[in-house]
């Protein structure tokens, strides 16, 4: 559903700063793929989802999805097919807007916006259910500003926003990396809920290699902007850190650490 | 010395109406500001330009024998395309939204001088039917600029506040919140750019459509600092109703009401005998003070913020 093919992307062409960070990636999703990157440091496993997303420009290469060609289309057109949750949790909500207004944006992605009221009563139901199913009391502060929630909320909160309109690809970028542990399991518990609920294809990228194998159905590692390690199927359900590490003699103390 | 201040204090009761009056107009100006300031957090120096393009074709039109508000309608589309002009600058060219309002609003200059073909033209109050004048601040008439003003602004706050409530009004909004959500929402940030532009410079135009006829002429040099008034009466605004008025519309007519606190106060000034060409060095100093008050209260008073307990 998903094609990558032969994608380049060099950043600061022709200064001292030049860095090849994409280097003629291909790679095809199948439809309901959980997908886990990881990689150490300026692997590009972040570069690969900016690019998809269009938030940064390709330099050469396509992507198609559902064999539809989406190389041209700028981010806000190509955001009708892709949910989205960042690293960052400011970067994913807008601060000075209501929950329930975050979510009524999140609601009409795709769509044209014209000038029908914002938000209706019927979608406020909605996202009162909704939010009650996160379990984080939001249900409850529907029109605070998403700036007073703390980072696992507004996490949560944007992995909400990405699936409320179902996307054809669901994007993690590190979504769980800035929170403490405890409320990254969390967060982690329900993007797993949601993806096998509405059985989403999924990339996730990681720096854990735990969750990396803990999770979806294939693991993918990246080094110097390249696939080096694709596992999938029974390989990919038995496969353990211990694995991973000896097979791949992995020199990346980050990875390391967050074992 | 307490007696001549005292003394010219008693002045200031009858000079009010007008303060108001002039309090009112600026303050759909200031609106406009509020719109690119705030919601869009764009600095847009557009404006200084734009009020006097209001002006000057509201005067034009209105001397080539148009009806008022045609003649107001004129000057809108006018502001509007002020505001394409700077927001496409800012998107289509990736001109800084600063240097993209400059470059509108020295263009301006000369584009006002040929509407008008000289530096100021004047309307006679007798000759033409206006919508509003200084003349009438005492009279009880709907003409009175206190009055007439006042209704237009409660219908400009009332369609302001349906508008950010739509659909694109709350991409505007998110816009201006956060782009990068916003086009992970599918958002044209670029288009909501300028349409904010467009609509900000609009209601920038339609004051200074107000201005002219109020005080009777329209001026090249009409606008010169108006976006330091614009933001004078956004920042008073909030400063003395940030805390009360939380809903949109409110937080509209908290800048109107800058707007005439601005007024009211440099009359005051005026009559306790300011030098009138130190106003504008005055203006931009209070401006500058209290853009500087949220820096200075996270830089010098961080009082223990409470660290939030995740909730679980």
């Amino acid at each position: 559903m998903l094609e990558l093919r032969d994608l380049y992307k060099t950043f600061n062409p022709g200064t001292v700063n030049e860095k090849r960070a994409i280097d003629g990636l291909s790679l095809t999703l199948e439809d309901g793929d959980f997908v886990t990157i990881i990689g150490g440091n300026g692997a590009g496993k972040s570069t690969v989802l900016n690019l998809i997303s269009g938030a940064i420009p390709l330099d050469s290469g396509s992507i198609c999805l559902d064999g539809k060609d989406i190389t041209s289309l700028p981010e806000f057109k190509r955001a009708k097919y892709l949910g989205r949750v960042f690293q960052d949790p400011m970067m994913g909500t807008a601060a000075t807007m209501g929950i329930e207004e975050n979510l009524a944006l999140a609601n009409r992605r795709g769509a044209r916006r014209g000038l029908r009221p914002g938000i209706t009563s019927q979608e406020r139901v909605r996202y009162r259910e909704q939010l009650a199913s996160l379990g984080l009391g939001l249900e409850t502060r529907m029109t605070s500003k998403v700036g007073l929630l703390s980072g696992g909320q507004r996490q949560a909160l944007t992995l909400l926003m990405a699936t409320l309109k179902k996307p054809r690809l669901l994007l993690l970028d590190e979504h769980t990396a800035a929170l403490d542990p405890k409320t990254a399991d969390k967060v982690l518990q329900l993007t797993e809920e949601i993806v096998s609920r509405d059985s989403l294809t999924t990339l996730m990228v990681t720096h854990n290699m735990k969750q990396a194998i803990q999770y979806g159905n294939r693991l993918i590692m990246m080094d110097a902007g390249r696939i080096v390690v694709d596992i999938r199927g029974q390989e990919k359900k038995d496969l353990t850190v211990r694995d991973l590490l000896e097979k791949f003699n992995i020199e990346n103390d980050r990875m390391l650490l967050s074992e | 010395m307490l007696a001549n201040i005292l003394g010219s204090l008693a002045t200031v009761p009858g000079a009010l109406p007008g303060a108001v009056a002039q309090g009112l107009i600026w303050g759909i100006m200031a609106i406009g500001v509020y719109i690119t300031f705030r919601v869009l957090d764009i600095a847009d120096l557009t404006v200084d330009g734009s009020l006097g393009t209001g002006g000057a074709v509201c005067i034009m039109l209105m001397l080539l024998g148009c009806n008022v508000w045609l003649a107001m309608l004129g000057a809108v589309i006018a502001g509007l395309l002020t505001g394409l002009m700077t927001g496409v600058f800012h998107t289509f060219m990736g001109i800084p939204a600063i240097l993209a309002g400059i470059l509108t609003q020295l263009s301006l200059y000369s584009i006002n001088l040929k509407i008008m073909g000289k530096a100021n033209q004047a309307i006679n109050v007798d000759k033409y039917s206006l919508l509003v004048s200084l003349r009438w601040v005492r009279k009880a008439m709907l003409n009175n600029p206190l009055i007439m003003v006042a209704i237009i602004i409660v219908i400009l706050i009332a369609f302001l506040y349906w508008f950010f409530g739509t659909e694109l009004g709350s991409g505007l909004r998110a816009t201006g919140a956060n782009p990068n959500m916003s086009r992970a929402q599918g958002i044209n940030t670029d288009l909501n750019k300028v349409l904010g532009l467009m609509v900000s410079n609009a209601l920038v135009a339609f004051s200074g459509a107000l201005l002219s006829q109020y005080q009777g002429f329209a001026d090249v040099n009409m606008g010169r600092g108006a976006i330091v008034i614009g933001l004078a009466a956004v920042i008073i605004g909030e400063a003395i109703f940030g805390r009360i008025f939380r809903n949109f519309a409110l937080r509209l007519l908290a800048v109107v009401f800058g707007s005439i606190i601005y007024y009211v106060v440099i009359q005051i000034v005026i009559q306790l005998g300011l030098d009138a060409n130190l106003l504008k060095l005055l203006s931009a100093l209070v401006v500058a003070v209290f853009l500087a008050v949220p820096y200075w209260k996270s830089r010098y008073f961080r009082r223990g913020v409470k660290v939030r307990k995740e909730a679980e």
